[in-house]
């Protein structure tokens, strides 16, 4: 069975013909590196997304930081982990790279944040 | 007021301003000022919290406030100057940069001025949307600001307009955050931004994206109740007969980028109608000597690495120009077909290999990129394919000119 990809890899966005078998590739077109192929190998099988979003922070100079996952989760998961950091709530200061959550619902990704925020100061 | 004698005074503390910042560092130039109007640096790239930043320029996929802090990091340890909170009221074609602190006006006499002040969003009122004016509709980088910095949701049920990266990223954005995205809708018959933001931010999340349509009425009073949308036709007009209302509270505008230039107008700089940015040479330097452009204010980019590239070329020629008091004469013109919708730069000397910066018009299969010299074709580039979104980036080298003659790049 012919099946149509866009990889999301990278910027690239290669539009692929992967020629599919059941969650085997026979043959693979469009891709202009090797990632393409593992892109709809994970597809086929169990396709990964990263997600960001944002924590509330008590007493900080800014009311929220960004956060990551610091790896991608399985796209069925998305929402289940979202509502998950939605429950944190930090206070300042928070570290960029520091890990809210660690191994978020067994899926094997931390949830860690990509900004620095620091105490708010009284003025 | 006392002038502030600086060798470089940069605009803007987004990515541009920031790595033209370090990279004048690194080359030895120790009197850099950065002015930059929020109160952090880091620009555009504070609310841009998704992932998928940094892979052409740190070989992994990083949020874009990571992405500025490996460059606010430097910035800081390098001890390189910046005020922020401070905006930049007048450029002189003299170098004198005039701004507004919470010291008080501030005048600095450059030896040269590095414009790095991004781009602004195209509004409601540019594309002449009909209808009432309530509120509820944002620009999508306005959304996104409230989302993500202000921790203010802003609606429950949204139709998007326009299918601009940073529109298709809130159509993603809001559906984490629990609204309802219906669809986007794109005036051209093709998609405006990035193919992996169709994927992975519509796609994934069931919202269509329907192309060759607009929004031809605007309903509600205080608080938007609804869009009326028109399927167009080759020439963009709406089709009569073919309205279709959906119910919203909430209208994101995704419908373009356009360099901020008021600045650069006030300096003299000239500006090119296609890109809506400074006219440059092959240096970054603009039609005013000694001032210079890079980033989203001179060429709206697909991708922040290349942003951070171009202020580093842009930076050594900085270097250069402080260096000599002066920079050669660049007097061949770069033109283009009507395929092509710009250049950059516009002029060069062809002294040394240039990188060009280009985008295509339509979206095109199997294309050939050649550049000519009068009817002699000096280079060829081919490309499987070459969309709107993406801009494409070559190396033109200086053994291939055959003359000083224009250049014309066309794309078939």
């Amino acid at each position: 069975m012919k099946k149509e990809y866009t990889c999301i890899i990278c910027p690239n966005g290669c539009e692929l013909e992967a020629e599919i078998e059941g969650t085997e590739i026979i043959a693979i077109e469009g891709a202009a590196c090797s990632k393409g192929t593992d892109y709809v190998r994970q597809e086929l099988v169990d396709p990964q997304r990263n997600i960001a979003t944002s924590v509330l922070v008590a007493n900080g100079d800014i009311p929220l930081v960004s956060v990551r996952l610091s790896n991608p989760i399985p796209k069925a998961e998305i929402f289940a982990v979202v509502n998950e950091i939605k429950k944190v709530k930090l206070t300042a200061p928070v570290m960029l790279g520091q890990v809210i959550i660690k191994n978020v619902l067994g899926l094997n990704a931390d949830v860690i944040a990509t900004k620095q925020v620091g105490v708010k100061r009284v003025s | 007021m006392a002038v502030i004698n600086k060798e470089v005074v940069i605009v803007g503390g987004g990515p541009a301003g920031l790595a033209a910042a370090v990279q004048l560092r690194n080359k030895g130039i120790n009197d850099i000022v950065i002015l930059e109007r929020e109160k952090q640096l880091g620009g555009i790239l504070r609310q841009c919290i998704h992932d998928g930043f940094g892979l052409t320029r740190f070989k992994q996929t990083l949020s874009g406030p990571e992405y500025s802090a490996r460059f606010i990091d430097q910035v800081a340890a390098m001890n390189i100057e910046y005020i922020t909170d401070t905006t930049v009221i007048d450029i002189t074609p003299g170098k004198k940069v005039i701004a507004v602190s919470k010291a008080g006006l501030l005048e600095y006499q450059a030896k040269a001025v590095v414009l790095a002040m991004g781009c602004r969003e195209r509004t409601r009122g540019a594309i002449g949307i009909p209808g009432t004016r309530p509120a509820g509709i944002y620009n999508a980088g306005v959304a996104q600001a409230y989302i993500n910095l202000h921790n203010t949701m802003v609606g429950k049920e949204a139709v998007i307009l326009g299918s601009g990266d940073i529109g298709m990223i809130m159509a993603r954005r809001m559906t984490l955050e629990g609204a309802r995205v219906k669809a986007v809708f794109e005036l051209q018959p093709y998609p405006s931004g990035l193919p992996r933001n169709i994927e992975q931010c519509l796609n994934d999340y069931g919202i269509p994206l329907h192309v060759s349509h607009t929004i031809t009425n605007i309903k509600g009073h205080s608080r938007l109740e609804g869009v009326t949308v028109s399927q167009v036709d080759e020439n963009l007009k709406p089709i009569p007969g073919t309205e279709k209302d959906y119910a919203c509270d909430t209208l994101i505008l995704s419908v373009g980028l356009i360099p901020e230039n008021e600045l650069s107008l006030a300096c003299g700089v000239e500006l090119d109608e296609r890109t809506k940015g400074a006219v440059v040479d092959e240096n970054y330097q603009t039609t005013v000597p000694g001032v210079f452009a890079a980033g989203n204010v001179l060429q709206v980019h697909d991708l922040v690495d290349f942003v951070s590239l171009e202020a580093e070329a842009l930076a050594d020629s900085v270097v250069e120009y402080i260096t000599a008091g002066r920079l050669p004469g660049c007097g061949i013109r770069i033109t283009t077909d009507a395929a092509v919708s710009h250049t950059i730069p516009q002029q060069i000397s062809g002294g040394k290999d240039v990188k060009i910066s280009l985008r295509v018009r339509k979206p095109l299969k199997n294309c050939v990129i050649d550049v000519l010299q009068g009817e002699t074709v000096i280079k060829t580039i081919k490309l499987k394919k070459a969309i709107p979104a993406e801009m494409i980036q070559f190396k033109l080298e200086q053994a291939a000119l055959k003359s000083t003659d224009t250049i014309k790049v066309v794309v078939k």
